[in-house]
């Protein structure tokens, strides 16, 4: 047997990145590697930097230091060097963002297929008939009666409204997905369903993904790397289930040992 | 494959302590200095006392447990790779097309049916669909788990019939290296009678196996080697039980 | 007339409008502000578009105003009468005659000439701005050309009502770049934006917007290859002057139910009728 190549592509890189509100509020020096089809999770407790983070790393928010580069068809991308246009195209072509809150992510007062298409049309997608079997065909992914295309998401419960922001995002086939808390404010078993989509959907679409997560349940199922950030710095980092059973900072052990198993 | 009579797994001295913060930075000497060799198709079994941690190699090498010293080391006909240093993203591949590993509990996915559990290491590969389900579904049949059971999620399922979804798992994607942490804990005779054919198939395939087994009479049968762990393994009943397998 | 200067707008003004509308001739569809003036009426009569014929009036212009197509409704004697007032020019009701035509609602339908200016009233000339309430978002998407969400708007007309419902305000690209609002013309006009000879000006005097389609410029109404860009029709033609290519106005003629259709254009249907005489 041949030795196996490990080494893969690099998708997105932190490199010392800094966003500061105030000593402390924040992230701080925070340097790591995605690799194409890899699921990071970034973990901590609230007001542990996580989201900070994840706002710089998908262009919204820029960093006081630091770069964030993105390895995309067009070669390697300083992701705040290169415009404003570039950026929001990068997002809204190869690129999605799941929020915690599906009300951020969706148009409430237009039907579902609407939401969904959204995307395809602002890519240019002009066939009204395509457009709706997308969205057909992608309610059917994320397990939604496809016969309520029509319908209003104001009228979904927050797990469907959740799925349909997932569709949404994932309709123009996007190599990373940055997900923040997707399945924060859901009940546990609409959790546990909706996990299992995003787990098939990851492996189908061969997805590259930062997910924050304050869940170390949900990092350990969806998660094949960890970073765990703590007062703005990551302080541990290794493989989901090497952090999780062998976690070797003080704080690591901490945040570990404190989960409640039923 | 390399040659038979040629490592494809050596260990040397390998040593792991955990550090406990948590108790003034208690360190807890767990292993020290063991070492093995594993050649394909050969199935080597560690034998110590129970309670000892055996499964901490397994763990480690699965990447799962960090090494303290010592390497681990895979041969290969163009190279070895250190387990040791590997930098993490390295073993998602190393995991999927190298080094299996059945664990004593079936990790509970929610809601996903039996058969596409098993199915998963083949799809990860990028396999046909059909393909990976008959295959999958083949071992289910070998390990007598009834056929209504295949399209039900194994969250309900006895601790017998998880333990032989979690099997099949483990064995369909015929890793070169299979680490195998108690199979047959909870079986009955005729399948644990299935697993030891299982594995008897596996070693003529040219695999490499390292396995814990409590029950004596499996392990006579599969074992061409015991490994003694005792001089090298001290229990480490301080430490809180953070099993994976056990958590959902 | 004695305290007023030309036009009612002092020349400043008048000079500060006129390098507002040849920024917007040079960038077809883009919205460029003005420092709009408090005008002798209140907004949404017509203040924006008022300012704009104002600047560009000269002392021997022609000036035609239409409301909704007709040259005798309130809101555009008034308006006309003002400009007779303060500019003393000529007016007429004849399109052809006419080298500034003001217009709410309605582009004649006797096609225009080169040379000719159209004045529209505009009430809201953000198209984004049903679903974006940010000016400064608007702004960034126009710049951006981030233009999906005109399409949603589209796609929710034919999910609720199996065709695209928009009759009115119907959102055009204006030479292959900025979505643009046509003010709320029928969308029985939208082609007459097309390529036309004549200079076409937009004014919203609240919003204190303007923006200009040149000559000669493509306008696109947008639609979906499935459901093409279609105008209204109907089903008999004009019930006073028998023209089957017009615009046309229900009109209720008792309490009955009785009703007819007429054209809106009302110096058109004079003019039909004239030629069938």
């Amino acid at each position: 047997m041949k030795r196996p190549q490990l080494e893969r592509p690099a998708l997105l890189e932190a490199r010392d990145v800094t966003r500061l509100y105030g000593p402390g509020k924040g992230c701080e020096a925070i340097d790591f590697t995605l690799h194409a089809g890899e699921v990071l999770g970034i973990v901590g407790e609230s007001g542990s930097g996580k989201s900070t983070l994840l706002r710089t790393l998908c262009g919204m928010e820029a960093p006081d230091a630091g770069r964030v580069l993105y390895h995309g068809h067009e070669g390697e991308l300083d992701l705040y060097a290169i415009g404003e246009a570039r950026r929001r195209a990068l997002l809204r072509m190869e690129w999605g963002l799941v929020h915690q809150n599906p009300r951020d992510g969706l148009r409430l007062g237009v039907s579902a297929g609407a939401n969904v298409g959204e995307r395809l049309m602002a890519l240019g997608q002009r066939h009204y008939g395509q457009l709706r079997a997308a969205g057909q065909d992608w309610m059917g992914r994320v397990e939604l009666d496809p016969g309520r295309i029509d319908d209003a998401p104001q009228h979904f419960s927050g797990g469907m409204q959740q799925r349909l922001q997932i569709a949404r995002t994932l309709v123009t086939r996007p190599r990373l997905v940055f997900m923040d808390e997707p399945t924060g404010g859901l009940d546990v078993s609409v959790q546990a369903r909706l996990l299992d989509t995003l787990r098939t959907l990851v492996r189908e679409l061969g997805l590259s993904v930062v997910l924050v997560t304050h869940d170390l349940a949900v990092a350990r199922l969806l998660a094949d790397r960890l970073l765990v950030m703590r007062r703005g710095r990551v302080v541990e980092s290794g493989l989901t289930d090497q952090i999780l059973d062998d976690p070797q900072h003080a704080y690591t052990q901490l945040l570990v040992s404190s989960v409640l198993t039923p | 494959m390399t040659a038979m009579n040629q490592p494809f797994l050596s260990v040397e001295s390998l040593d792991k302590t955990f550090v406990l913060h948590g108790q003034d930075g208690l360190r807890l000497e767990v292993m020290r200095d063991l070492s093995l060799t594993l050649a394909p198709g050969e199935c080597l079994v560690l034998a110590g006392r129970s309670g000892i941690g055996k499964s901490t190699l397994l763990k480690m090498l699965h990447g799962s447990y960090r090494v303290t010293g010592g390497r681990l080391r895979l041969h290969f006909e163009d190279g070895e790779l250190d387990l040791a240093d590997l930098p993490a993203h390295a073993w998602h591949q190393l995991r999927r097309d190298v080094i299996g590993y059945v664990s004593q509990f079936l990790r509970v996915v929610p809601r996903v049916p039996a058969v596409e559990v098993v199915m998963e290491p083949l799809l990860a590969r990028g396999a046909d669909a059909a393909e990976a389900r008959g295959k999958a579904e083949a071992l289910l049949a070998r390990l007598n788990l009834p056929e209504r059971l295949w399209s039900l999620p194994p969250g309900t399922f006895s601790g017998g019939e998880q333990q032989r979804v979690n099997i099949a798992r483990g064995f369909i994607g015929e890793h070169p290296l299979l680490l195998l942490d108690e199979p047959t804990a909870s079986l009955d005779a005729a399948n644990r009678d299935v697993v030891v054919e299982l594995i008897r198939e596996a070693k003529a395939r040219g695999t490499a196996m390292l396995g814990i087994f409590h029950d004596e009479d499996v392990r006579e049968r599969v074992a061409d080697r015991l490994l003694p762990l005792d001089r090298h393994m001290r229990a480490r009943t301080r430490l809180p039980d953070t099993d994976p397998q056990e958590t959902p | 007339m004695n305290g007023y200067n030309f036009a009612y707008l002092d020349e400043q003004t008048k000079r500060m409008i006129r390098r507002g509308l040849l920024k917007a001739v040079a960038i077809p569809g883009y919205q460029v502000p003005f420092g709009g003036r408090e005008m002798p009426m209140p907004y949404g009569w017509g203040t924006g578009g008022m300012q704009l014929t104002a600047s560009i009036l000269g002392e021997d212009d022609v000036l035609k105003v239409i409301d909704q197509g007709a040259d005798d409704t309130t809101n555009a004697v008034s308006i006309r009468a003002f400009f007779e007032r303060v500019a003393g020019v000529e007016t007429t009701t004849d399109t052809a005659a006419a080298d500034v035509i003001q217009t709410r609602h309605r582009i004649p339908e006797t096609p225009l000439s080169a040379g000719q200016v159209l004045v529209f009233q505009v009430p809201i000339p953000e198209p984004l701005r049903f679903i974006e309430p940010s000016e400064e978002e608007t702004r960034v998407m126009h710049a951006l050309e981030e233009y999906g969400v005109m399409h949603v708007k589209l796609y929710e007309d034919i999910a609720r009502h199996g065709h695209i419902a928009t009759t009115y305000a119907y959102p055009v690209k204006v030479d292959g770049r900025y979505v643009t609002d046509p003010s709320p013309i029928p969308k029985f006009d939208n082609p007459k934006l097309h390529m036309s000879d004549a200079l076409m000006l937009f004014g919203a005097g609240r919003e204190k917007r303007l923006y200009a389609i040149p000559p000669h410029t493509r306008v696109e109404s947008l639609d979906f290859e499935d459901h093409p860009f279609e105008i209204q029709a109907w089903d008999a033609p004009c019930a006073m002057c028998g023209a089957r290519d017009s615009f046309l106005d229900e009109v209720i003629t008792d309490d009955a139910g009785g009703r007819m259709f007429v054209c809106s254009d009302t110096d058109y249907c004079q003019k039909c009728r004239e030629e069938v005489a």
